[in-house]
């Protein structure tokens, strides 16, 4: 069932470092319905691979398996070679799995800062402090601003989340995942539902965490204009199933992607 | 200093500041101002609910907890004085041996409710919660022996806090210093120190996360919080401090008993005075538990004016008769939510920063 490429670009960052986070037959099954079938990929650090696939074939759900949002019926995950599968999404977090979600998520009624301050308070271990004023952590609040300002809402810091423009939260959903410096970028189609001129701001920073060079970063994405100039690597998902792992080029030939993207010929793995 | 004090958390709103000013100086002044036993139980009353009702917020209105077993931690609090100063006679040891034990009961409980059923949904923590308080409720009546059953116990407090105790010959201000007047300060330091206590836990980076919590638990776990340790240790402290006050209600009240501690009618009014006063605010316990139990002692002496003032109308009389208060309290209430939907504070703050 699979057709797994193995580009030669992809096989020498193999050559050259271990997977950060790895999946090993990782399956879901809701009832009897099988969201996530038997999917196994490693993920490279400098590396952006982008998870596509028609509507309903597991991206989300793979996400939620890798970030602990939801527990594996079978299958493994692993985080620099350690099995994480059985530590929860909080768990993964402060290893270093960051995750913005696709239906905007956010705190509604606290403070655009606050939102993002929460996350920088988050990966700096303070939460448990009771005693001090969270005010009086200046870092924590100006990080949270530097932030800010890189998604451009730095002028709506004290508006509710809830009071922004669609555009604004996503912005802003983006912001929260910076703050938490995770070494695992996931985005789940984090330019959906943007106008036009915003949807430039936020592929600049993605392409920012990638020109780090040590990120590993997973994308969900449905525009394939954007899968082509960020992707180096392009991970096809069908009905749950892994169909298709390889370079851009050779993944976006597959049956399936043209079927799905460009309305052409018929898949045969249907 | 007044920053440090109330933790950065001002009222940013004139009006409020100056409801808050005038009930902290009332109940400041109280013993001094007012003459007779009534008005200062009243007081009293009003420093220990807004102990008791602030605590009960960090659970509802800061994190979003429904809990039913507030009273039972109050209680505690109160039996552990209780019978603490009930069989070892008047002491000051008895009171601080009551508290500790009844500390350590409270945090046991808390910690044991939270950890088991702070994972399952809001609906069945909050039934969990009835069950347990119900079951504690009927223990406390059926072990007669050692709490007294429906009746309560009576007890004496240490010779410095009775009525026949005088600090120093001569009065001030009229007033002399007995012992009566210390239980009231005692009752007003303690309530004004644990008040700005939970006022700096709210505000610290803490209780920012019982907000995350409150808004959207979910996400709280993937910025990598671990939301059951939150809410449990927000449990455990509001348990701790819903004691503190049951211990002061039994010191001013020198009585313990199911129906001024344990009893449901007043886990309703705990909720009440957090909805009218505002949840989420702890400045709404304030407002809130003092509105509430002024309008509690005095609404019937009100209407029952009203109704004398208006004895020649036939309909109007009867209405405000003083046997009607009650149906005036509920006015009041369908009135204050229904203006008021985030409650009396949060009507006139201004959004957090």
């Amino acid at each position: 069932m699979q057709m797994t490429g193995n580009s030669s670009a992809l096989a020498q960052v193999a050559n050259r470092e271990p997977p950060v986070l790895s999946s090993e037959g990782l399956t879901i099954r809701f009832g009897g319905h099988v969201a996530v079938n038997n999917v196994t990929a490693d993920f490279y650090p400098g590396t952006l691979t982008a998870i596509v696939g028609p509507n309903g074939a597991g991206k989300t759900t793979y996400f939620n398996l890798l970030s602990g949002q939801l527990p594996a019926t079978s299958g493994s995950v692993r985080l620099y070679g350690e099995d994480i599968t059985l530590l929860s999404a909080p768990e993964r977090t402060r290893r270093g799995i960051g995750r913005a979600f696709q239906l905007t998520n956010l705190f509604p009624n606290l403070s655009v800062l606050e939102n993002v301050r929460l996350a920088v308070q988050s990966r700096a271990g303070l939460g448990l402090n009771l005693f001090s004023l969270w005010s009086d952590h200046r870092e924590i609040i100006e990080k949270a601003e530097h932030f800010l300002h890189r998604v451009a809402l730095a002028e709506r810091r004290h508006e509710i989340a809830a009071a922004l423009s669609h555009g604004d939260k996503r912005k802003l959903e983006v912001a929260i995942l910076l703050a938490l410096e995770p070494d695992i970028f996931m985005f789940d189609e984090p330019t959906a539902g943007m106008s036009v001129d915003e949807v430039p701001v936020v592929l600049e920073l993605i392409h920012h965490i990638k020109a780090q060079g040590d990120k590993t970063i997973l994308l969900v994405e449905h525009k394939m204009d954007v899968v082509r100039s960020l992707a180096d690597r392009i991970i096809v998902l069908h009905n749950g199933y892994l169909v298709a792992d390889g370079d851009p080029a050779e993944a976006m030939a597959s049956p399936i992607v043209q079927e799905a993207y460009l309305g052409v010929g018929v898949a045969e793995h249907v | 200093m007044l920053t440090r004090l109330l933790s950065g958390d001002f009222p940013r709103s004139r009006f409020l500041a100056l409801a808050l000013l005038i009930v902290f100086l009332g109940l400041a002044v109280a013993p001094f101002a007012l003459s007779g036993a009534r008005p200062l139980n009243v007081a009293a009353t009003i420093c220990v609910f807004i102990v008791l009702v602030a605590s009960y917020d960090l659970l509802l209105g800061y994190t979003g907890i429904v809990s039913f077993a507030h009273t039972m931690f109050y209680g505690i609090g109160a039996y552990g004085v209780g019978l603490s100063l009930y069989s070892l006679g008047p002491s000051w040891g008895a009171i601080l041996l009551g508290l500790t034990i009844a500390l350590v009961v409270s945090l046991a409980l808390a910690l044991v409710i939270g950890l088991f059923s702070l994972r399952v949904r809001a609906i069945f923590y909050a039934m969990i919660t009835l069950a347990v308080a119900s079951a504690f409720a009927i223990l406390a009546s059926q072990l007669s022996d050692f709490t007294g059953g429906e009746d309560g116990r009576t007890f004496r407090l240490p010779e410095m806090l009775t009525p026949g105790y005088t600090l120093f010959e001569g009065e001030i201000f009229g007033t002399s210093i007995n012992g009566r007047l210390l239980t009231y300060y005692l009752v007003f330091v303690s309530a004004v120190a644990l008040f700005l206590f939970l006022l700096r836990v709210v505000n610290s980076p803490f209780g920012r996360v019982l907000q995350a919590i409150r808004e959207n638990d979910f996400r709280a776990e993937a910025l990598g919080y671990r939301t059951v340790v939150y809410r449990t240790i927000a449990n455990c402290l509001a348990a701790l401090l819903a004691t503190c006050a049951g211990a002061l209600m039994a010191l001013w009240l020198r009585y313990t008993g199911p129906q001024t501690t344990l009893s449901f009618t007043i886990m309703m009014d705990i909720l009440l005075m957090v909805v009218i006063g505002g949840m989420g605010t702890l400045y709404g316990a304030v407002v809130g538990a003092a509105l509430f139990i002024l309008a509690q002692n005095y609404l019937q002496e009100l209407t029952g004016q009203a109704s004398h003032a208006l004895a020649g109308v036939p309909l109007l009389a009867n209405l405000f008769h003083p046997d009607r208060w009650l149906l005036w309290l509920g006015v009041l209430f369908v009135l204050s939510v229904y203006f008021f939907p985030t409650g009396i504070v949060g009507k006139l703050r201004k959004p957090n920063p």
